[in-house]
């Protein structure tokens, strides 16, 4: 039986019907408007989504078996809830270690060019395996992995209707992922009807703090477009905190010391706390280090400079940013495939 | 000023002179939009490659293709920096901070 988590608007449903088949709503504007979503969710040729292969990613997005002790899921760090996030400063892990960065948000994914916070992933389909696979995260080893699912005859037959023939596999396990990962995108949001051409849509204060956005607070020198990232990576100052590799650690390129990737605003309201390690709870927060130009001045980005943003302009840019989020959306929750939930010897 | 610049060697130069000594020439790439305004480029040994950077925030460029990596650092809306290649062959030019930025360079002789 499925289960509604959150009950969505009539937008949102829509929204999401349309996401199955492969689109994602857009009105004209947005062919003009690059701060509006462009028409179509990207997948690549060989992993075009189909409903059976987002139903198996769905499914498997959700299911614990997938974790080394049973207990947890992509959705349990990725949680509907929160944003796709986990409101948790730094990400919790396997047998609840604390981890050493947040966990983004997988809200418009489908759009980044480059993934992870340290960009070690190129698409959705490489990332999809590395938490499960990683001892500190989900901690199941993906040969037991594709054994524990492949003894599911629920699952074989769902693989066999999402990719006819190609078996339970590494290959069509992250593909199935991907392909759910593909309908998780950002709501229209009250910006996105004022773009549109809804004056009403947002307060005075969010447009004035749309022109600091793009001018004296210099922030779309970096959160550009409508997914307000540029996939690149940047040294922000964030206090140092022993996590001082970032980018770095995959190009050994001296601006890339302490940078990371460039997050998402969209449904940023519903993603606290803020920055790659968390370290802020609000987005006042947020505001206040970059008008200070940062804080660890070491290797800093030429981007960042302290702003001067007045009271009010920091205010605006807040009102601003908060017109990002969107109504909520319905999320059905899978019904398993039954079969065993077996911790594997490593983690008991 | 750049930080890792491939000089070419002595030798190097010797032998250009000594292939007719053709002037080495210069060529300008921008960075607009957060893309370099041509995704290849063919140069002479010798040459070189003045990178411009056009938008309202700064870019990179380097190159991890061996021999003859380097990086040219950081720089703002309006500054160049410049890169002699002395070496032929194929060199992947990126920018750092914008992985989507790409450019094949070739060096022949």
């Amino acid at each position: 039986m499925n289960v509604k988590l959150i009950a969505g608007a009539i937008a949102g449903l829509a929204a999401a019907a349309s996401l199955i088949a492969g689109q994602v709503v857009a009105t004209e504007a947005s062919k003009q408007d690059p701060w509006l979503r462009p028409a179509a969710v990207p997948a690549p040729a060989d992993n075009v989504p189909n409903a059976d292969r987002v139903e198996l990613g769905r499914a498997l997005f959700f299911d614990p078996r997938l974790s080394g002790s049973g207990m947890i899921s992509c959705a349990t760090c990725h949680n509907p809830s929160l944003g796709w996030a986990d409101g948790q400063p730094t990400a919790i892990g396997h047998m609840s270690k604390r981890l050493g960065r947040a966990t983004p948000t997988i809200v418009n994914s489908a759009y980044n060019t480059i993934q992870m916070w340290d960009g070690r992933k190129a698409t959705l389909e490489d990332q999809a395996l590395g938490p499960i696979g990683d001892p500190n995260e989900m901690a199941l080893p993906i040969p037991q992995m594709l054994e524990r699912l492949g003894a599911i005859d629920g699952y074989r037959a769902m693989f066999e209707r999402a990719y006819p023939g190609q078996g339970v596999t590494a290959e069509t396990v992250a593909k199935a992922i991907a392909s759910f990962e593909r309908t998780v995108v950002s709501s229209t949001s009250p910006f996105d009807r004022w773009r549109s051409g809804d004056a009403t849509a947002v307060s005075d204060a969010a447009k004035r703090g749309f022109e600091v956005f793009n001018g004296k607070g210099n922030c779309a020198a970096c959160h550009q477009g409508f997914n307000f990232t540029d996939n690149g990576f940047h040294n922000i100052g964030v206090k140092a905190d022993g996590d001082t590799e970032g980018r770095f650690a995959h190009r050994r390129v001296k601006v890339l010391k302490g940078a990371f990737k460039t997050p998402t605003l969209r449904e940023i309201a519903l993603t606290a706390p803020y920055m790659r390690n968390g370290m802020y709870a609000t987005l006042e927060e947020v505001v206040d280090h970059y008008d200070r130009g940062g804080d660890d001045t070491s290797n800093l980005s030429p981007n960042m400079k302290p702003l001067g943003l007045n009271p009010q302009e920091k205010a605006d840019l807040v009102a601003f940013m908060k017109t990002l989020t969107g109504a909520p959306v319905a999320i059905v929750v899978p019904q398993l495939p039954p079969g065993p939930v077996t911790a594997t010897t490593a983690s008991r | 000023m750049t930080l890792k610049k491939t000089l070419p060697s002595l030798a190097g130069l010797l032998l250009l002179a000594f292939a007719g000594g053709a002037a080495a020439a210069e060529h300008m790439v921008t960075q607009k939009n957060k893309a370099f305004d041509k995704t290849a480029l063919t140069i002479k040994a010798g040459d070189k490659v003045n990178f411009k950077n056009d938008d309202p925030f700064v870019h990179n460029v380097f190159s991890l293709t061996e021999p003859g990596s380097f990086d040219l650092g950081t720089y703002a809306q309006g500054q160049a920096k410049g890169q002699v290649f002395a070496q032929e062959g194929k060199f992947e030019i990126e920018c750092a901070i914008h992985p989507e930025m790409k450019l094949l360079l070739t060096v022949t002789k």
